[in-house]
């Protein structure tokens, strides 16, 4: 099936490109964050301090990894359920964050803000976690680290694989593809 | 009475949360083939294409197929001529999981108090049902259960008046409304009758059937078909990206209950469908 590729930094002109329902590839730099870590960046935005990570054109990877086997570089790592992440996301687009993969619907503010700061949300496969570890080249430890297995990682992948569920025009996959396929 | 030594039971049990995690059943695996070639939707395809990749993967090396591992669910049933010796049962079982979570390289996803949510760092406490049977040996079976399902769960005290129709509808509604939350394809379990803390119970235990296997009673096993059937209607599809296959299979346990009520407990598993069993 036909893949666009992506890797960070992201322009407005290359979110606009992304459609709800395609599926991609990327490569390069992507950062993980779950609800503790994104409380911190939120606390540090409305403070107006600097934050550990510019977001500007990035990733940020929704993921509680396993932990890693030795000789191995991360666990299994597959998303986690993205609504426990609703209340941050706003703020951290707005800081130019691009991308935010996980799994599972969002609130209507999300979907409204990816709209306003030309971002996109992505989904990839819940549970295909030992697939997504093989993906991920590199992994480091780049602020929280108090946190566990919460922290902010710095990961390198290639060719990880997601699709496009809420698109910066408004449109959700989650929704069309349950009515395409809906038998009354 | 036939003694066994807790040691016993910790060293299975240590095993058996390795084993759970890294290996998926071929019943679940076989379902994956069949839907993915029933499946029409071509995302939906390629999430069944990399499911069946990722099982392998974790089978080869031994690794977590998914990276939650799960609150730790033991079935338990106990020959009532069995003498467990040398130590505590539960005390037994929460060594193993504390082990097997450990040595696997499993994640640790249990936190000491509901509020204060501090990490135990060992992924306890475990969930222990013990029940009492006749015979002399320990039949334990190991369901590591994600917080994604298992957080779209739900109970509902029917009227008698709703009858056949109101539990079909509740169960269907409740997985329309848990959408791509809980990984689907998912597995439903549905607990019917008993009362409030035994129909959670009935629908957590329905999980632990081999995959698809049909109630032995006509009635309940024509209520399963009926439900997977309007579920499938829906069109949520693998990972809720639209489709055909949203159920694997809709499991149910039924009990006796009071004249005043059908309680109905839905607890749906997602498609990381891991269960083991022993018997000592
Ligand atoms: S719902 Fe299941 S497959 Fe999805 S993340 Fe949780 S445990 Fe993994």
């Amino acid at each position: 099936m036909a893949e666009k590729r992506i890797s960070a930094p992201l322009t407005d002109e290359q979110i606009m490109e992304l459609r709800a329902g395609d599926n991609m590839l990327i490569s390069g730099v992507i950062y993980t964050g779950r609800d503790a870590a994104h409380k911190r960046l939120v606390e540090l935005i409305e403070k107006g301090e600097k934050l550990p990570i510019d977001l500007k054109g990035q990733i940020i990877y929704y993921v509680g990894p396993a932990p890693a086997k030795p000789g191995k570089v991360i666990g299994s790592a597959g998303p986690t359920t993205s609504v426990r992440m609703d209340a941050y996301t706003p703020a951290v687009l707005k800081e130019g964050l691009k991308v935010c993969i996980g799994k599972g619907g969002r609130s209507k503010e999300v979907k409204e803000a990816l709209q306003k700061y030309k971002a996109v949300y992505v989904a990839a496969v819940g549970g295909a976690a030992a697939l997504i570890a093989k993906k991920i080249k590199k992994a480091e430890v780049v602020a929280y680290e108090d946190l566990g297995p919460e922290a902010i990682r710095r990961l390198e992948v290639e060719d990880f694989p997601v699709t496009v569920i809420n698109d910066a025009y408004g449109n959700d996959l989650y929704e069309e593809g349950a009515k395409r396929y809906r038998i009354e | 009475m036939r003694e066994i030594h807790v040691r016993e039971i910790t060293e299975q049990v240590a095993q058996m949360c390795k084993e759970a995690n890294y290996f998926l059943g071929d019943d679940v695996l076989q379902a994956f083939r069949e839907a993915a070639a029933r499946e029409e939707s071509p995302v939906g395809k390629e999430v069944f294409a990399q499911l069946i990749t990722n099982a392998e993967i974790a089978r080869r090396e031994e690794v977590p197929m998914c990276q939650d591992t799960g609150t730790a669910v033991f079935f338990i049933e106990l020959g009532q001529d069995v003498h467990v010796v040398g130590g505590d049962l539960n005390e037994a079982i929460n060594e193993g999981v504390r082990r097997g979570y450990t040595e696997g390289y499993l994640r640790k996803s249990m936190v000491a108090d509901p509020l204060e949510r501090k990490n135990t760092g060992d992924n306890i406490p475990a969930i222990i049902h013990v029940e009492i049977v006749p015979g002399d040996k320990i039949k334990l079976t190991f369901a590591p259960k994600g917080g994604g399902s298992e957080n779209m769960s739900a109970l509902k005290m029917l009227k008698p008046s709703d009858g056949y129709e109101g539990v079909v509808n509740f169960v269907v509604e409740h997985c329309r409304k848990s959408g791509a939350n809980p990984c689907p394809p998912i597995v439903v379990g549905v607990g019917i009758g008993g009362n409030f803390e035994t129909c959670a119970y009935l629908a957590k235990k329905a999980l632990t059937r081999p995959l698809g296997k049909p109630h032995e009673n006509p009635r309940y096993a024509e209520m399963e078909r009926e439900i997977l059937e309007k579920i499938n209607k829906l069109g949520i599809g693998p990972q809720g990206f639209g489709g055909r296959v949203t159920a694997l299979a809709v499991h149910i346990e039924v009990m006796g209950c009071h004249i005043t009520g059908i309680p109905t407990a839905v607890n749906i598993n997602c498609h990381a469908c891991r269960h083991v069993e022993r018997i000592i």
